[in-house]
Protein backbone atom coordinates (compact mmCIF):
# COMPACT_ATOMS: atom_id res chain seq x y z
CA UNK A 1 0.00 0.00 0.00
CA UNK A 2 1.62 3.29 -0.62
CA UNK A 3 0.68 6.64 0.57
CA UNK A 4 -1.74 7.62 -1.20
CA UNK A 5 -3.95 4.33 -0.73
CA UNK A 6 -3.21 4.85 3.33
CA UNK A 7 -4.63 8.40 3.28
CA UNK A 8 -7.84 7.65 1.92
CA UNK A 9 -8.49 4.81 4.27
CA UNK A 10 -7.60 7.12 7.20
CA UNK A 11 -11.18 8.18 8.28
CA UNK A 12 -12.47 4.84 7.74
CA UNK A 13 -9.53 3.79 10.31
CA UNK A 14 -10.60 6.36 12.77
CA UNK A 15 -14.37 5.62 12.09
CA UNK A 16 -13.03 2.02 13.28
CA UNK A 17 -14.67 1.26 9.68
CA UNK A 18 -11.73 0.18 7.96
CA UNK A 19 -12.36 -2.90 5.37
CA UNK A 20 -10.79 -6.26 7.46
CA UNK A 21 -8.80 -7.13 3.85
CA UNK A 22 -7.12 -3.64 3.72
CA UNK A 23 -6.12 -3.83 8.22
CA UNK A 24 -2.56 -5.13 7.02
CA UNK A 25 -1.29 -3.25 4.57
CA UNK A 26 -2.61 -0.23 6.08
CA UNK A 27 -0.63 -1.29 9.53
CA UNK A 28 2.14 -2.33 7.50
CA UNK A 29 2.61 1.29 5.10
CA UNK A 30 2.26 3.14 9.09
CA UNK A 31 4.58 1.22 10.37
CA UNK A 32 6.97 2.18 7.58
CA UNK A 33 6.66 5.77 6.60
CA UNK A 34 6.40 8.35 9.52
CA UNK A 35 5.12 10.85 7.69
CA UNK A 36 1.87 9.36 6.63
CA UNK A 37 1.68 7.86 11.02
CA UNK A 38 2.25 12.32 11.43
CA UNK A 39 -1.02 12.75 9.14
CA UNK A 40 -3.03 10.39 10.91
CA UNK A 41 -1.80 11.55 14.34
CA UNK A 42 -3.07 14.81 12.99
CA UNK A 43 -6.27 14.23 11.14
CA UNK A 44 -6.99 12.19 14.23
CA UNK A 45 -6.65 15.42 16.33
CA UNK A 46 -8.23 17.59 13.66
CA UNK A 47 -11.99 15.45 13.83
CA UNK A 48 -12.09 15.28 17.75
CA UNK A 49 -11.30 19.32 17.54
CA UNK A 50 -14.20 19.35 14.76
CA UNK A 51 -16.52 17.02 17.29
CA UNK A 52 -16.25 19.88 20.20
CA UNK A 53 -16.73 22.82 17.69
CA UNK A 54 -18.36 25.22 19.40
CA UNK A 55 -21.93 25.76 18.30
CA UNK A 56 -23.20 29.47 17.52
CA UNK A 57 -24.24 29.91 21.21
CA UNK A 58 -27.77 31.59 21.19
CA UNK A 59 -31.09 30.72 22.27
CA UNK A 60 -33.76 30.40 19.59
CA UNK A 61 -35.54 33.87 19.76
CA UNK A 62 -38.69 32.74 18.72
CA UNK A 63 -38.02 29.63 20.90
CA UNK A 64 -41.62 30.58 22.82
CA UNK A 65 -43.23 31.02 19.27
CA UNK A 66 -42.18 27.26 18.66
CA UNK A 67 -43.65 25.98 22.25
CA UNK A 68 -46.67 27.55 21.60
CA UNK A 69 -47.26 26.41 17.69
CA UNK A 70 -46.02 22.67 19.69
CA UNK A 71 -48.79 22.82 22.64
CA UNK A 72 -51.61 24.10 19.70
CA UNK A 73 -50.99 21.25 17.60
CA UNK A 74 -50.98 18.64 20.30
CA UNK A 75 -54.71 20.51 22.05
CA UNK A 76 -56.07 20.18 18.29
CA UNK A 77 -55.61 16.32 17.96
CA UNK A 78 -56.68 15.77 21.43
CA UNK B 1 -27.90 2.36 15.78
CA UNK B 2 -26.99 1.09 19.80
CA UNK B 3 -29.52 -0.54 21.30
CA UNK B 4 -29.27 2.03 24.89
CA UNK B 5 -29.26 4.92 22.11
CA UNK B 6 -32.58 3.61 20.52
CA UNK B 7 -34.10 3.22 23.85
CA UNK B 8 -33.69 6.90 23.97
CA UNK B 9 -34.75 8.12 21.10
CA UNK B 10 -38.07 5.56 21.54
CA UNK B 11 -38.86 7.66 25.18
CA UNK B 12 -37.58 11.18 23.11
CA UNK B 13 -40.53 10.06 20.47
CA UNK B 14 -43.14 9.08 22.74
CA UNK B 15 -42.83 12.17 24.89
CA UNK B 16 -42.83 14.02 21.91
CA UNK B 17 -45.88 12.43 20.29
CA UNK B 18 -47.47 12.80 23.61
CA UNK B 19 -47.47 16.52 23.72
CA UNK B 20 -44.47 16.68 26.32
CA UNK B 21 -43.53 20.57 26.24
CA UNK B 22 -40.48 19.92 27.86
CA UNK B 23 -38.97 17.19 25.77
CA UNK B 24 -39.86 19.27 22.73
CA UNK B 25 -38.24 22.39 24.46
CA UNK B 26 -35.00 20.57 25.45
CA UNK B 27 -35.00 19.23 21.39
CA UNK B 28 -35.00 22.72 20.44
CA UNK B 29 -32.15 24.02 22.76
CA UNK B 30 -30.06 20.89 21.71
CA UNK B 31 -30.38 20.96 18.42
CA UNK B 32 -30.84 24.44 17.88
CA UNK B 33 -27.01 25.43 17.41
CA UNK B 34 -26.65 22.94 14.99
CA UNK B 35 -29.11 23.93 13.02
CA UNK B 36 -28.40 27.22 12.80
CA UNK B 37 -24.85 26.57 11.47
CA UNK B 38 -26.35 23.97 9.32
CA UNK B 39 -28.94 26.71 7.68
CA UNK B 40 -26.22 29.33 7.40
CA UNK B 41 -24.46 26.95 4.47
CA UNK B 42 -27.42 27.55 2.24
CA UNK B 43 -27.59 31.61 2.73
CA UNK B 44 -25.30 34.59 3.23
CA UNK B 45 -28.11 36.20 5.36
CA UNK B 46 -28.44 35.13 9.09
CA UNK B 47 -32.43 36.13 8.93
CA UNK B 48 -32.87 33.94 6.68
CA UNK B 49 -31.02 31.48 8.05
CA UNK B 50 -32.98 31.89 11.32
CA UNK B 51 -36.24 31.53 9.66
CA UNK B 52 -34.98 28.60 8.11
CA UNK B 53 -34.52 27.10 11.13
CA UNK B 54 -37.68 28.44 12.23
CA UNK B 55 -39.77 27.26 9.53
CA UNK B 56 -37.90 23.78 9.69
CA UNK B 57 -39.14 23.21 13.56
CA UNK B 58 -42.94 23.97 12.78
CA UNK B 59 -42.21 21.22 10.22
CA UNK B 60 -41.29 19.18 12.60
CA UNK B 61 -43.99 19.75 14.58
CA UNK B 62 -47.03 19.06 12.04
CA UNK B 63 -44.79 15.99 10.88
CA UNK B 64 -44.30 14.46 14.07
CA UNK B 65 -47.52 12.17 13.44
CA UNK B 66 -46.34 10.67 10.33
CA UNK B 67 -42.31 9.91 11.26
CA UNK B 68 -41.20 6.73 10.08
CA UNK B 69 -38.52 6.17 12.26
CA UNK B 70 -36.28 5.17 9.57
CA UNK B 71 -33.67 7.55 10.60
CA UNK B 72 -32.90 9.06 14.00
CA UNK B 73 -35.00 12.21 15.10
CA UNK B 74 -31.93 14.08 14.83
CA UNK B 75 -31.12 12.83 11.14
CA UNK B 76 -35.01 13.13 10.04
CA UNK B 77 -34.89 17.37 11.64
CA UNK B 78 -31.63 18.28 9.34
CA UNK B 79 -33.61 16.42 6.36
CA UNK B 80 -36.25 18.60 6.78
CA UNK B 81 -34.10 21.90 6.92
CA UNK B 82 -32.56 20.54 3.79
CA UNK B 83 -35.89 21.24 2.02
CA UNK B 84 -37.16 24.01 3.51
CA UNK B 85 -33.64 25.50 2.95
CA UNK B 86 -33.59 24.92 -0.84
CA UNK B 87 -36.71 26.34 -1.31
CA UNK B 88 -36.17 29.24 0.99
CA UNK B 89 -32.91 29.79 0.16
CA UNK B 90 -33.85 29.67 -4.14
CA UNK B 91 -36.62 32.31 -3.36
CA UNK B 92 -34.30 34.73 -1.57
CA UNK B 93 -31.44 34.23 -4.39
CA UNK B 94 -33.47 35.62 -6.72
CA UNK B 95 -34.16 38.72 -5.07
CA UNK B 96 -30.61 39.64 -3.93
CA UNK B 97 -28.17 37.37 -6.29
CA UNK B 98 -26.33 34.40 -5.50
CA UNK B 99 -23.80 34.65 -3.03
CA UNK B 100 -20.08 33.14 -3.40
CA UNK B 101 -19.03 29.89 -2.65
CA UNK B 102 -15.82 30.74 -1.27
CA UNK B 103 -12.71 29.56 -2.28
CA UNK B 104 -12.69 26.16 -4.55
CA UNK B 105 -8.95 25.32 -3.60
CA UNK B 106 -8.40 21.34 -3.36
CA UNK B 107 -6.09 20.24 -0.97
CA UNK B 108 -5.91 16.58 -1.74
CA UNK B 109 -6.75 14.38 -4.13
CA UNK B 110 -6.53 10.99 -3.54
CA UNK B 111 -4.29 9.40 -6.19
CA UNK B 112 -3.93 11.93 -8.38
CA UNK B 113 -2.17 15.20 -9.07
CA UNK B 114 0.75 14.94 -7.01
CA UNK B 115 3.93 12.88 -8.63
CA UNK B 116 6.06 12.70 -5.55
CA UNK B 117 3.68 10.98 -2.69
CA UNK B 118 4.54 13.44 0.07
CA UNK B 119 6.42 16.92 -1.12
CA UNK B 120 6.23 18.29 1.97
CA UNK B 121 5.76 15.54 4.84
CA UNK B 122 3.88 16.56 7.98
CA UNK B 123 5.55 17.07 10.90
CA UNK B 124 3.91 16.30 14.35
CA UNK B 125 2.11 19.54 16.41
CA UNK B 126 4.22 20.49 19.21
CA UNK B 127 1.72 19.32 21.55
CA UNK B 128 2.40 17.20 24.81
CA UNK B 129 -1.28 16.18 24.68
CA UNK B 130 -3.48 16.49 21.92
CA UNK B 131 -5.98 17.34 24.25
CA UNK B 132 -4.47 20.74 24.49
CA UNK B 133 -5.98 22.06 21.20
CA UNK B 134 -9.66 21.98 22.49
CA UNK B 135 -8.39 24.11 25.00
CA UNK B 136 -7.32 26.56 22.70
CA UNK B 137 -10.04 29.33 21.22
CA UNK B 138 -7.36 30.00 18.30
CA UNK B 139 -7.75 26.39 16.94
CA UNK B 140 -11.60 26.71 16.96
CA UNK B 141 -11.17 29.78 14.65
CA UNK B 142 -9.06 28.18 12.41
CA UNK B 143 -11.41 24.98 11.88
CA UNK B 144 -14.11 27.71 11.88
CA UNK B 145 -12.83 30.00 9.08
CA UNK B 146 -11.55 27.27 7.26
CA UNK B 147 -15.32 25.72 7.12
CA UNK B 148 -16.89 29.06 5.71
CA UNK B 149 -14.37 29.70 3.25
CA UNK B 150 -14.88 25.49 2.08
CA UNK B 151 -17.67 25.31 -1.03
CA UNK B 152 -21.40 24.34 -0.01
CA UNK B 153 -21.36 21.15 -0.24
CA UNK B 154 -17.99 20.25 1.20
CA UNK B 155 -18.89 22.25 4.32
CA UNK B 156 -22.54 20.65 4.23
CA UNK B 157 -21.19 17.50 4.39
CA UNK B 158 -17.64 17.93 7.16
CA UNK B 159 -20.54 19.98 8.97
CA UNK B 160 -23.20 16.89 9.16
CA UNK B 161 -20.68 14.03 9.32
CA UNK B 162 -17.70 15.49 11.98
CA UNK B 163 -19.83 17.96 13.99
CA UNK B 164 -22.76 17.06 14.03
CA UNK B 165 -21.77 12.94 13.91
CA UNK B 166 -24.50 12.02 11.98
CA UNK B 167 -23.87 8.26 9.96
CA UNK B 168 -22.46 8.49 6.63
CA UNK B 169 -25.63 6.99 5.20
CA UNK B 170 -27.92 9.49 6.69
CA UNK B 171 -25.64 12.14 5.16
CA UNK B 172 -25.87 10.63 1.90
CA UNK B 173 -29.75 10.59 2.07
CA UNK B 174 -30.30 13.92 3.62
CA UNK B 175 -27.78 15.82 0.93
CA UNK B 176 -28.96 13.63 -1.85
CA UNK B 177 -24.85 12.46 -2.28
CA UNK B 178 -24.02 8.92 -3.76
CA UNK B 179 -21.83 7.34 -1.60
CA UNK B 180 -18.65 7.70 -2.96
CA UNK B 181 -19.33 11.34 -3.90
CA UNK B 182 -20.03 12.04 0.21
CA UNK B 183 -16.45 10.10 0.40
CA UNK B 184 -14.33 12.10 -1.53
CA UNK B 185 -16.14 15.45 -0.57
CA UNK B 186 -15.30 14.38 3.00
CA UNK B 187 -11.93 13.32 2.51
CA UNK B 188 -10.92 16.73 0.65
CA UNK B 189 -12.81 18.74 3.80
CA UNK B 190 -11.22 17.18 6.36
CA UNK B 191 -7.15 17.34 4.64
CA UNK B 192 -8.34 21.19 4.04
CA UNK B 193 -9.07 21.50 7.62
CA UNK B 194 -6.12 19.53 8.91
CA UNK B 195 -3.69 21.61 6.61
CA UNK B 196 -5.50 24.69 7.86
CA UNK B 197 -4.47 23.49 11.48
CA UNK B 198 -1.45 22.35 10.44
CA UNK B 199 -0.17 25.84 9.59
CA UNK B 200 -1.63 27.24 12.81
CA UNK B 201 0.61 24.87 14.68
CA UNK B 202 3.45 25.24 12.55
CA UNK B 203 3.86 28.56 12.48
CA UNK B 204 0.86 30.38 14.04
CA UNK B 205 -1.05 31.29 10.59
CA UNK B 206 -4.72 31.95 10.54
CA UNK B 207 -7.01 31.58 7.51
CA UNK B 208 -8.50 35.09 7.00
CA UNK B 209 -11.60 35.08 8.43
CA UNK B 210 -14.29 35.49 5.47
CA UNK B 211 -16.20 38.35 4.58
CA UNK B 212 -19.02 39.21 6.87
CA UNK B 213 -17.82 37.63 10.11
CA UNK B 214 -15.96 39.44 12.44
CA UNK B 215 -12.70 37.90 13.89
CA UNK B 216 -14.05 34.83 15.67
CA UNK B 217 -17.80 35.66 14.65
CA UNK B 218 -18.36 32.34 14.04
CA UNK B 219 -17.62 30.66 17.28
CA UNK B 220 -19.40 33.00 19.76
Amino acid sequence: MNCYETIDLMGDALEGCLAPESRAGFDEHLEECAACRNYLDQLRITLDALERLPRPRVTNPRRSELIEAFHRLRENKD
Amino acid sequence: MPERRANAEGTLLAGLRSGDETAFAALVDDLHGGLLAFARTFTSSPALAEDIVQETWLAVIRGLHAFEERSSIKTWVFSILVRRARTMAARDARQSGPHTNGSTEVEWEPGQGRRGLWEQSPVPWALEDPAMIHQSQEAFEVLQSTLDAMPETQRQVVLLRDVEGLPAIDVCNVLDLSETNQRVVLHRGRARLRKALDRYMQDGSRPPSPAGRGAGGGIR
